[in-house]
């Protein structure tokens, strides 16, 4: 089995969203602050109208029920945010692992039905879970953490990495393919992969055909998070085909901006960077560092 | 817990998954169409059908006492969730027991495993901050948000409950730090929604020369998004600060400053502290505990290298002194720990034989 080629261009500098959810890496203090910062929603879309102002046209989000006010925004003006793209990122674990313990696993699945006719969905969600299908309650579930974008542009869909990674260390290498598949035929998107498992991962997604893929990656000059080894990760954006996103290449501000951007300049081949930022002053310093290091824009023009 | 634990247990080197034991059908036998495993329907049928070296028990508290004993007395080593038992007695025997086989056996007090609490560890042990006079040691989180249905979490029969499963963690960290307690007194295990446990525990533990430890620990907190344990460490040359992402630290005037510290505030990261493991899903510490057992196992070893049924033997006996200190407090009579009977999640992994 292989995959389509990959056709999608992606920017090269890309927002994050951890910051407006109370997640540091680094700091649970920071984290907290953060976190009540960002309570009022009208918080959050105001950075990210800094970033876009400074030529940020991608966020790469969870599907946090908040995100689903910054998706009414962008709806509510098209004429501003026409070439606007999110890159979902899914699931949100927390919301299910809620809705399990309260409502049971075929209650959660109900309740996080998509809307294209409940009868329908239920029949599908109900079936695939007594034949233990699960290509139909994945596919099920990319479809209900979708919702929230209809109408807004998706070129990239990921699957976050505490799925990737339990997928990965339990050998359910068929995910992958089953996830690759459903984003590509139902939404005509790219499917991407996080992981903190980099040269692993791309082992699996080979052994199931998956071509080039997209896969976000922690890729930093001090190793955080880059299970497996720096080497190894360097080894494999050197030698191998695949698509690479950067995250946490700042490891959670243990490194300054300028020297982390120039490392990755220099030693990661990356197609993208995902960072996260909450101020205008850091936007404005990270989008500068990155024209002048990779002397082109930071978004690529529909 | 039970599914990631097999996640890193079959990412691991030099480790071959040879049975899955569960008493949900429908998870073994997804698990076996979409991962291969090998999966029984009862814990003998594993150790006999599969001849584990090893095993990994990630089920209800209430079960592990005789799922434990019937590991060791086939000669398998064992790795097994915290807390060891509902009751110091049979954490006692079943520690007597590993000893008596040569046995490896640990317990998954992971903040061990994290890079800041072993930092306060190492700054304690050179006694950087002089003698220790006062320790707050804390956990948030948000578990139980409501009243609801039962699992076996809420029951504390079953081993649920806030005591049990959150408070552990602190008291398990204290007394890698402090040693054992003298006593236990003020203690209140208090219910916000659960039923039938405790959401919230408090008390204060006694050592000698006047050196008291408060704890303070509520799973009812979703102003916390994920569990947060801390420890405030004073003592007589400054104090230490420390959760899973930082450590901070503040010595006086006078003291014996450490290597790569200085008078005044300190902070480290667990970015600088942590080393890589080799497989990461939601912490680097469940990955490490994981690796050192097995490494334990394949060294031939007969003591497991950190968390030894020993040492979580003693967490078990001061969790039972909190248990009868509440009940006397609040004079409710007396507390039994029941053992519990269902047998849920049990993950075994065996290493290569070649």
């Amino acid at each position: 089995m292989s995959t389509a080629t990959t056709t999608t261009q992606m920017d090269l500098l890309l927002l994050g969203d951890n910051q407006f959810f109370g997640i540091n890496h680094m700091s649970e203090e920071k984290a907290r602050t953060q976190a009540i910062r960002f309570q009022d929603t009208r918080a959050i879309i105001d950075v990210i109208d800094i970033a876009f102002d400074n030529g940020i046209r991608t966020l790469m989000c969870t599907t946090h029920d908040r995100i689903s006010q910054v998706c009414d925004h962008m709806r509510a003006d098209p004429e501003r945010y026409a070439d606007y793209r999110f890159y979902p990122c899914m699931p949100y674990a927390h919301k299910y692992a809620n809705a399990i313990t309260d409502n049971g696993m075929l209650g959660a699945v109900r309740q996080f039905l998509p809307e294209e006719g409940l009868l329908n969905a239920a029949l599908r969600g109900g079936r695939s879970f007594m034949k233990k299908d699960i290509e139909g309650i994945i596919t099920l579930l990319v479809d209900a953490e979708m919702k929230m974008f209809q109408g807004l542009k998706t070129p990239v869909i990921f699957l976050q990495n505490v799925v990737v990674d339990l997928m990965l260390g339990l050998g359910f290498d068929e995910a992958f393919a089953i996830f690759d598949r459903h984003v590509r035929e139902r939404y005509g998107a790219e499917p991407g992969f996080i992981t903190m498992n980099l040269p692993m991962l791309l082992d699996a997604l080979d052994r199931v055909g998956v071509v080039n893929p997209i896969v976000c990656a922690n890729i930093n000059e001090i190793g955080f998070r880059m299970s497996g080894g720096i080497a190894a990760y360097e080894q494999a954006l050197s030698e191998r085909p695949f698509r690479p996103v950067a995250m946490s290449v700042f490891a959670s501000g243990a490194i300054a901006p300028q020297p982390a951007l120039q490392w990755i300049h220099d030693h990661a081949n990356v197609e993208s960077i995902v960072f996260g930022a909450s101020s205008r002053t850091s936007i404005t310093s990270t989008t500068g560092i990155v024209r002048e290091l990779w002397e082109r824009d930071i978004y690529t023009r529909p | 817990m039970g599914l990631s634990h097999l996640a890193i247990v079959r990412a691991l080197h030099d480790v071959e998954l040879v049975g899955v034991v569960d008493s949900t059908d429908y998870l073994l036998d997804v698990l076996n169409k979409y991962t291969g495993a090998a999966t029984f329907s009862s814990l003998e049928k594993m150790l006999d059908g599969a001849h584990p070296e090893a095993i990994i028990i990630a089920t209800p508290t209430g079960s592990h006492a005789a799922l434990v004993r019937a590991a060791l007395e086939r000669d398998v080593h064992v790795f097994c969730e915290k807390p060891l038992t509902l009751t110091a007695s049979e954490s006692a025997e079943l520690t007597a027991l590993a000893v008596e086989r040569g046995l490896v056996a640990q317990v998954g007090y992971h903040n061990r495993f994290i890079a800041t609490f072993q930092e306060v560890k190492r700054l304690l042990d050179e006694a950087a901050i002089g003698r220790v006079t006062h320790v707050l040691a804390e956990a948030y989180g948000p578990v139980v948000l409501k009243a609801k249905g039962s699992t076996w979490r809420s029951k504390r029969t079953s081993g649920g409950g806030c005591l049990y499963d959150y408070a552990a963690h602190p008291l398990d960290l204290v007394h890698w730090y402090l040693g054992a307690p003298e006593r236990v007194r003020g203690s209140v295990l208090n219910s916000i929604f659960s039923a039938d446990t405790d959401d919230e525990v408090y008390s204060t533990l006694d050592y000698a020369d006047g050196l008291s430890v408060q704890l303070s620990v509520n799973w009812s907190d979703e102003s916390y998004r994920k569990m947060s344990t801390s420890v405030s460490i004073t003592g007589t040359q400054g104090r230490i600060v420390a959760d899973r992402q930082e450590v901070r630290v503040y010595l006086r005037d006078g003291a014996d400053i450490p290597d790569g510290y200085s008078g005044g505030w300190n902070i480290k990261y667990t970015t600088e502290l942590t080393d890589q493991v080799s497989f990461y899903l939601r912490g680097e510490e469940y990955s490490a505990q994981l690796e050192s057992f097995v490494a334990a196992v394949l060294a031939g070893e007969s003591v497991a290298r950190q968390n030894s049924f020993a040492s979580a033997a003693q967490t078990d006996k001061v969790i039972e002194w909190i248990l009868q200190d509440a009940a006397a407090e609040t004079e409710v009579g007396t507390v039994t720990a029941l053992p519990a009977q269902s047998q849920r999640r049990n993950l075994f992994g065996r290493r290569k034989s070649a």
